[in-house]
């Protein structure tokens, strides 16, 4: 992992995203029941922790990159199903052609995993991933760094 | 440092599209193997090989894999954390509220 510097930049992507996953941990920790935890709780209170870390994620970007738009919008949507008691698998629309350089089957892997991906042209794709794996690697440390100082 | 490198030949272009970031039209190879090249230098695996011995397709496959790795170890963070959060009842809220206030 790269070297972290003493000082948090305040206005930085991962200090936004740290603040934002705390307080969605602390609103989850609030809400949660009061009887003892069955494996079923922990488990969904897994997924949710999870939902919490990708939409702090993407909070935290705003909606200046394409990937975090789709994770935003996504979650919008599924909050306006849920609210209507209605669940439907949504994507977006394929564009065709790969574009040049590649075959159509390499990039399917990438568009698949990067949010948004299957509507992006390939130069915004490639852009998008760089920027996605940056994000996703600060994620994972901030995690493991709350996960190290809560279990000392 | 072939990212910066990619900033003048993109400007010489001659391109007045306006607007930061990759235009969408005009794509050209010299474009796609700078940002294959970008990506390279982010992955673990691959950083410290010189990216002419590295096909772009090797890029893409391990761009995957590093994905697909990076989202489990978010999974299995976010397990940790809600078994952490089941197991013990104020402490851990208290060390959350006294982290927000750092």
């Amino acid at each position: 992992m790269t070297p972290q510097p003493l000082l948090m930049k305040p206005n930085s992507i991962k200090t936004r995203f740290a603040y934002g996953f705390l307080r969605a941990l602390n609103s989850l920790n609030k809400n949660k029941p009061s009887s003892p935890s069955s494996p079923k709780v922990i488990f969904r209170r897994c997924r949710m922790i999870k939902l919490a870390a990708d939409a702090s994620m993407a909070s935290a970007v705003g909606s200046r990159r394409a990937w975090s738009r789709a994770v935003l919008c996504k979650i919008r949507c599924q909050r306006a199903l849920a609210m209507r008691g209605r669940i439907r698998s949504g994507g977006f629309r394929r564009r065709s052609g790969a574009g040049k350089g590649f075959g159509v089957g390499q990039t399917d892997g990438l568009r698949k995993l990067v949010p948004g991906g299957g509507a992006m042209d390939l130069c915004c794709l490639l852009d998008e991933t760089a920027h996605y794996i940056k994000c996703l690697t600060t994620q994972v440390q901030v995690m493991r760094n709350i996960v190290d100082i809560c279990s000392t | 440092m072939s990212g910066r490198r990619s900033r003048s030949r993109q400007s010489g272009g001659g391109g007045g599209g306006g607007g930061a970031g990759v235009s969408r039209s005009n794509i050209s190879d010299d474009q796609i193997n700078d940002l294959v090249s970008k990506l390279q230098e982010l992955l673990p695996e691959l950083r410290h090989r010189r990216s002419d011995k590295v096909s772009a397709t090797k890029v893409l496959q391990e761009t995957c894999n590093y994905i697909r790795n990076l989202h489990r170890e978010v999974d299995d963070l976010s397990e940790r954390l809600s078994e952490l959060l089941a197991t013990s009842d104020s402490a851990q809220a208290a060390m959350i509220r006294s982290l927000l206030m750092q």
